[in-house]
């Protein structure tokens, strides 16, 4: 039989599945996910985790207890950064800690600490070294990571063709899209924007009405990069940096018609890149600008108001 | 140029007594009341850390005094402190509020951006000034600390209550009005005369407490709603896990010098948290463990809301008190936070520290078998129901 290994559905799984599915999968091991969240997913991670804790952790709690009876081992890295001179969270730094001590019976923790900081190597030099840990040998492990690494290359140049990880992790070609309709800035973490549930089905939705949306993951990183940079500051949070070079570039360059900036409720690096990004685009540009913040209490109504709202007003400017 | 600069506990001391002594005029916010807490929250982001917001609250209300030009430490992450002074910045000058503002980066970032931040600060003042300038704002400080020190034993064993709290408040104008490293000297010395005179039960039985968390919230009485001093008048004697002089020497002296050793908090933490998480996260583990170890009988663990290392530190922290057997309450503090809401929290832990003191020991290890035991059952089929 397969030794099975689970990645939880959640947080940087959108960034990382077909990296961590390539790699664990070429060793041999039968990779299994967490189905999409759902109320049970959710409700189960909100007892779990402590009650100040941001909602994509408590949902990662969800997942990882979803997959807790089925597995041999759980994949959950230690991601501090993937990018030099950057990190992710502080929640992401202690993500093992956490989940290891949150008082259930849970299958044995891969935790590889993945590092930038440390060296270009270090994801790689991880992930060899979680797999020896497992019991593989070297060289095989050096050989998937290759091909996962290449898998991830694929994965993010699809992505640049203004595709969303839904396509190509969830399978879902029903998004009835089109390339000519107006299109509106989508800025958030990857797991606020791709977990339809937490949600509540937003891409869909814009889909639906009629418009086109521009992600970070459709821009290169390259050019999100050299926006970022003209920040007054380094900006120590990789997320925040996309965030605000996907403004500033898309501000510039892109006919955008409405910007939406999706967080959660007391996400802390959001608090202030939020901040910084109602500034900027209310002095770079008079686009229309909508926040909106989710946590579990969130109602589908309120947000579908909002969002008829924010869109009547991008008709009514279009028009007028 | 008009000098001011966010409070924290009595880091106002020393500062002010340095940049006085560099010939700098400095304006002073008016200690943290409702007023700052109201101002901060009306114009900071939603969901900032209380921080951010009372520094904010602090900067109008001195540049209401005429002060122009705002002296604001920085960082290098993954705590939001870091880039506080480039938020604040817009979010003032967005009011109108045009000051100019100085921003020490650690030397982590960068020896330039220090000296270059620093010698915006002093003018064309020599480096002896500054030296001079420096070290008599270190011994206010240090000696600040040291009594700080003194007062949390002393405070929980007076007789008449509020006695310590006096001599406090003398000790801190002495040490204020003292100009030179010799005055400072003696007004620290005078300090410990004062606080030797005050009526005691010696052999009084006391709860030991240890006070972790983050820095701001553990320093800053207005923000922790006089922790310390409620917790001595309820005859607790408090040890604070966090000294600023401390702080100053390890991260900004020995951290440059590559001579910053955290191994002991790393060993103590590792069985719960073995990576750092930036803020005071790690510390926060391994001083509850440091202090279980010693016999302490309980940890208070303080943090704004939201605060991330804290969270996690906040989320671990159940383990750490059933791994080494010793009750920790976290208290998120926010602006929300009410004074007699903190004070039935803290009624109900003593009293459970109490209980639990006047406990035989061979009853106490029951009980934390018990607890593990009942720990072990919350297994993932237990919530499965839901």
């Amino acid at each position: 039989m397969l030794v099975k290994i689970g990645i939880p559905r959640a947080l940087l799984y959108y960034h990382y599945f077909p990296l961590w599915e390539c790699f664990w999968g070429h060793l041999g091991l039968e990779v299994i996910t967490s189905p999409p969240t759902d109320k049970s997913v959710l409700d189960r991670g909100v007892i779990a985790a402590a009650p100040e804790t941001c909602l994509p952790v408590k949902v990662y709690y969800g997942h990882v207890l979803a997959l807790a009876k089925a597995v041999d081992y759980l994949f959950v890295p230690r991601i501090i950064s993937a990018q030099k001179g950057t990190y992710i969270c502080p929640k992401f730094m202690g993500l093992p800690n956490m989940i290891k001590h949150s008082g259930y019976d849970l299958p044995p923790l891969i935790s590889p600490t993945l590092d930038t900081n440390r060296g270009k190597k270090s994801w790689q030099r991880a992930h060899i070294q979680a797999a020896q840990g497992l019991g593989y040998n070297k060289k095989k492990a050096l050989t998937a990571w290759r091909y996962a690494n290449y898998r991830l290359r694929l994965y993010r140049e699809k992505l640049q063709q203004k595709r969303t990880p839904l396509e190509f992790l969830n399978h879902d070609h029903s998004l009835p899209r089109s390339f000519t309709s107006p299109t509106i800035l989508l800025l958030g973490h990857p797991y606020n924007l791709f977990d339809e549930f937490t949600n509540m089905n937003l891409i869909r939705q814009l889909y639906q009405y009629g418009y086109q949306i521009i992600t970070p993951e459709m821009l290169s990183p390259v050019i999100i990069e050299r926006e970022a940079t003209q920040l007054p500051k380094h900006l120590f949070w990789s997320l925040g940096r996309t965030i605000l070079g996907t403004a500033f570039h898309c501000l510039k360059n892109s006919p955008v018609v409405g910007v939406i900036h999706l967080t959660s409720f007391g996400c802390g690096p959001d608090s202030l890149v939020g901040e910084l990004l109602e500034r900027r685009v209310n002095k770079l540009s008079n686009l229309p600008f909508l926040l909106l913040t989710l946590d579990e209490h969130t109602g589908e109504g309120g947000l579908i108001t909002r969002l008829e709202a924010f869109l009547d007003m991008i008709e009514w400017r279009r028009s007028s | 140029m008009k000098i001011t600069f966010p409070h924290m506990g009595y880091l106002n001391i020393p500062l002010r007594s340095f940049f006085n002594n560099l010939g700098q005029e400095v304006i002073e916010p008016p200690a943290i009341n409702q007023h700052t807490i109201n101002l901060g929250t009306r114009y900071a982001p939603e969901f900032a850390c209380l921080p951010l917001k009372i520094n904010i609250g602090n900067f109008i209300q001195a540049a209401e005094l005429g002060a122009n030009t705002i002296v604001m430490a920085g960082g290098i992450g993954p705590c939001r402190f870091g880039y506080y002074a480039q938020v604040q910045r817009e979010i003032l000058a967005d009011l109108g509020i045009n000051m100019d503002m100085i921003v020490l980066e650690p030397p982590q970032g960068g020896w330039k951006l220090l000296l270059r931040g620093l010698r915006r600060l002093t003018g064309k003042v020599s480096l002896l000034a500054i030296f001079e300038a420096g070290a008599i704002a270190w011994a206010k400080l240090k000696a600040l600390d040291q009594l700080a020190q003194r007062v949390y034993s002393i405070r929980a064993q007076e007789i008449s209550r509020g006695s310590t709290n006096r001599i406090w408040k003398q000790i801190l104008t002495h040490i204020d009005g003292a100009n030179d490293l010799k005055a400072v000297q003696k007004a620290a010395d005078c300090g410990y005369a004062l606080l030797q005179g005050i009526k005691t039960q010696p052999h009084k039985e006391m709860l030991k407490v240890g006070l972790v968390g983050e820095i701001y919230t553990v320093l800053e009485p207005a923000v922790n709603l006089g922790l310390e001093e409620v917790l001595g008048s309820m005859g607790v004697e408090v040890v604070r896990s966090i000294y600023l002089s401390e702080w100053v020497i390890t991260n900004l002296v020995l951290h440059t010098f590559y001579l910053r050793d955290d191994r002991e908090h790393y060993q103590l933490a590792a069985p719960y948290l073995d990576h750092f998480v930036g803020g005071h996260g790690i510390e926060s583990i391994s001083n509850t463990v440091k202090y279980a170890r010693a016999g302490m009988d309980g940890v208070i663990h303080v943090a704004p809301l939201t605060c991330m290392p804290e969270i996690v530190a906040k989320t671990i922290l159940p383990g750490v008190s059933l791994g080494e057997n010793i009750p920790v309450l976290t208290l998120m503090l926010d602006e929300h936070s009410a004074e007699a809401g903190i004070l039935t929290r803290l009624e109900a832990f003593c009293e459970l520290l109490w209980q639990r003191k006047r406990m035989p020991k061979v009853r106490r290890q029951q009980n934390k078998t018990e607890m593990e035991l009942s720990r072990g059952k919350l297994s993932v089929a237990g919530i499965s129901g839901h």
